[in-house]
């Protein structure tokens, strides 16, 4: 279960706030949609979850079944069982993507205390999870996202994620840049993921998306805060009618 | 498609990438000291010192005569002082010149005679003296791969591995000493052919006074049936290590070549003063590969090598082929310019090099590219990475002579910085002076990007092992030239070099 509560957060060389107290909890096994125009804080708050630089958090808390995120470094936090699916995944050029995920694997496993994963146990298992998601050999071979067509990285972003097999995951406007066919695809790849010991929160600009992966709650993002709340259906108001309805009525 | 357009591509490499850069631990790894009981000559440099030398190697009288030459020559050159290098006067008469292990005062005929202080050090090396040891981490091959091994200490050959089973396939592989006594002949027809004695300070300086190094003959049509290679240990202090390294490809023959080298640390400099000169006749082929891991000094710039190095190959023949493979991570100073004498007809060359600075580590490397001969071929692939408050520079020369009709080279010059104190400098050469080659040069200067290090970080990897792979990424292509063993320790000394770069 993610937890976070009155989260402050402003940018670190800059007195701008971008966060003002957020509250959210999602439980585990949910699927939580967060929506919003722009500038409303949604990819600071996956970045300040996951604990990229140039944020500094003035107050607040956000815990993983009890433990504080906020204190730890990335690496700890995805050891923990957090995971971002990246808005713009990065290219690494040099580094095959079966290596960096077999690092990662293995990084994590470390980290727990767990043993490693042989190389042969390795390939089986990406082999098998790479197949669903129409990843094909030789895009295994290729330098991490390095010539990758936009979507080609995401259902890459989501591969990392069957591999590592987070507790929690945020997908960053996952649908960006993707057409209706590769957004079905990185939907079907998240639906497969889906369970009842891992959480999800979805944050999209559009409701289409949400046609593809059903969320539980659907939350409205304003001015750095959750402004409303409510059930799959509130995504569809904001479909027919944008924000300004939702906002006038909160602000 | 021309055999230097393909690089083969190893998945190995790739996968061993994960267990090098976990295994490591610590930072100069080999800097601890040999106790062993040292026979030094005395400290300085004159004529005396040189005939010394010479008959502590119990040589023959032309040979004497040809290191007197050099000396005398040496003491009218001045050092060179063109490179981007910063260091202060080296004091050469407060160095010494010769010290040998006292155990090894009568020449022991085997290595089960050898000191077993001097094979532990080895041993503690991760070398293999006994033929049945393999080099480790090679998996997955289908056959176990054996490589004979040179071990040079200070001023002397150690032992050499495997020679009996090279000797069965007519390859001569043995310490340039004894070369000089048993192999006369190839020794004076070959020695200083490739580079005069008179060819550079340091070479000159070399000339006069090496010690030891290795020799290498093989003969026509033969393939060298393993890897051949020297290891060498500066253990003495205040001891310059001068190895002379001679290799022979006789018409058609094949040899992949590796050479090592660590250092333990000390305050002071210590100088290393070597010449490589290869040899390669018609159709014959030479790979020669180095990981050099010289103590590169404290962070603060104390102690450390000072690497000055002249490596040579001579392509004379027709159809020649000589590939240079560089991962230079040690020394304090680096100076260094493997180059290919390009004078067959259809010869090619071919250098690769990595070549990290880090802390106060300064580097000066390149290559030359000489053609001579028509439809000569030469690739260079530089990776140059600097960290902390190093400064690298690559400085190459390609030239196209008037007879060097239809040649081409290609070069690709990279450089990488990580953070905001270090320096990347490039400096290329080119003269062309027929109309028909073609000569091309890339250069490109990035820095290590916060964002892949929070990209692999957000997966889970910790900061340096994430610095680690993002740098093996960049050298990937000089990696895979490296023959299996190398690739693995290169990609470990990657990481290692580059411990508390970031942060």
């Amino acid at each position: 279960m993610l937890e976070i509560k009155n989260l402050h957060v402003k940018l670190e060389d800059d007195e701008k706030v971008i966060l003002k107290g957020l509250n959210l909890t999602v439980e585990t096994g949910k699927v939580h949609a967060i929506m919003g125009p722009n500038g409303s804080g949604k990819s600071t708050l996956s970045y300040v979850l996951s604990g990229r630089d140039g944020y500094e958090v003035t107050d607040g808390s956000a815990t993983l079944d009890g433990v504080e995120l906020l204190e730890m470094e990335p690496e700890e936090r995805a050891a923990a069982g957090l995971f971002l699916a990246f808005q713009y995944p990065v290219e690494i050029p040099g580094v095959g993507n079966m290596t960096f995920l077999r690092t990662a694997v293995n990084a994590q496993r470390k980290a727990r205390g767990e043993e490693e994963m042989s190389a042969g146990e390795f390939l089986k298992v990406v082999r098998e999870k790479a197949k669903s998601l129409k990843i094909d050999a030789e895009m295994m071979k290729r330098p991490v996202n390095v010539g990758f067509s936009g979507g080609e990285k995401k259902r890459n972003e989501i591969l990392q994620m069957a591999m590592l097999e987070p507790k929690m995951c945020i997908l960053d406007e996952t649908d960006s840049g993707l057409d209706v066919d590769a957004m079905k695809l990185v939907a079907e790849g998240v639906n497969a993921l889906r369970n009842e010991g891992r959480s999800f929160l979805v944050i999209t600009h559009y409701q289409r998306l949400l046609d593809h992966i059903k969320p539980d709650v659907v939350h409205i993002m304003a001015d750095g805060r959750i402004v409303k709340t409510g059930g799959p259906e509130l995504a569809l108001e904001v479909e027919n009618n944008g924000y300004a309805d939702i906002l006038a009525e909160v602000l | 498609m021309s055999a230097l357009e393909e690089i083969e591509v190893r998945d190995g490499v790739d996968r061993e990438t994960i267990e090098t850069v976990q295994a490591m631990a610590g930072k100069y790894k080999h800097g601890w000291e040999t106790d062993i009981e040292m026979e030094y000559a005395p400290k300085g440099l004159s004529e005396d010192i040189v005939r010394l030398i010479s008959e502590k190697n119990g040589e023959p009288e032309w040979m004497l005569e040809w290191r007197l030459a050099a000396y005398r020559r040496w003491l009218q050159m001045e050092e060179p002082r063109w490179a981007m290098l910063n260091y202060p006067e080296i004091d050469y008469q407060d160095q010494y010149y010769y010290a040998k292990p006292k155990s090894m005062a009568a020449k022991p005929k085997s290595l089960d005679e050898v000191d077993p202080k001097l094979l532990a050090t080895y041993e503690k090396l991760g070398i293999p003296l006994k033929e049945q040891m393999l080099l480790a981490g090679v998996e997955g091959s289908d056959e176990p791969r054996r490589v004979a091994v040179d071990a040079v200490f200070d001023s002397v050959s150690v032992g050499t591995t495997f020679k009996e089973e090279l000797k069965k396939a007519g390859v001569i592989f043995c310490s340039i000493s004894e070369a000089i006594k048993e192999h006369p002949e190839l020794v004076k027809k070959y020695l200083g052919s490739v580079v005069p004695q008179s060819d550079n300070f340091f070479a000159t300086l070399n000339s006069a006074v090496f010690s030891d190094g290795s020799f290498v003959y093989i003969p026509e049509g033969t393939r060298c049936p393993m890897e051949l290679s020297t290891y060498f240990r500066i253990n003495a202090e205040n001891t310059g290590q001068f190895e002379r390294t001679l290799i022979i490809a006789d018409k058609g023959a094949y040899v992949s070549y590796l050479e090592g080298c660590t250092a333990p640390k000390r305050d002071t400099h210590q100088l290393h003063a070597a010449v490589v000169e290869i040899v390669i006749l018609d159709d014959a082929e030479v790979k020669y590969s180095t990981v050099q891991n010289w103590y590169p000094g404290d962070e603060e710039g104390k102690g450390g090598i000072y690497n000055f190095v002249t490596k040579r190959a001579d392509c004379r023949g027709a159809r020649s082929k000589v590939m240079w493979t560089q991962v230079e991570t040690g020394s304090a100073i680096t100076w260094k310019y493997p180059s290919c004498i390009l004078r067959g007809d259809d010869s090619q060359g071919e250098f690769y090099s990595i070549a990290i600075a880090n802390n106060a580590q300064q580097a000066d490397t390149g290559t030359k590219m000489i053609h001579l001969g028509k439809n000569t071929k030469s690739r260079i692939v530089s990776k140059g990475i600097s960290a902390g408050r190093a400064q690298n520079t690559y400085r190459g020369l390609v030239t196209m002579h008037p007879k060097a009709t239809n040649s081409r080279n290609y070069t690709q010059c990279d450089s990488l910085l990580i953070g905001d104190k270090c320096g990347a400098h490039t400096v290329p050469y080119i003269e062309v002076k027929n109309n028909s080659s073609r000569v091309e040069h890339e250069a490109t200067t990035s820095k290590v990007d916060d964002d892949q290090l929070f990209y692999c970080r957000s997966r889970g990897m910790d900061e340096e092992e994430a610095v680690a792979l993002v740098v093996n990424g960049f050298c990937k292509e000089v990696l895979q030239a490296l023959p299996m063993e190398f690739a693995m320790e290169a990609q470990s000394l990657v990481a290692i070099s580059l411990e508390g770069s970031v942060g």
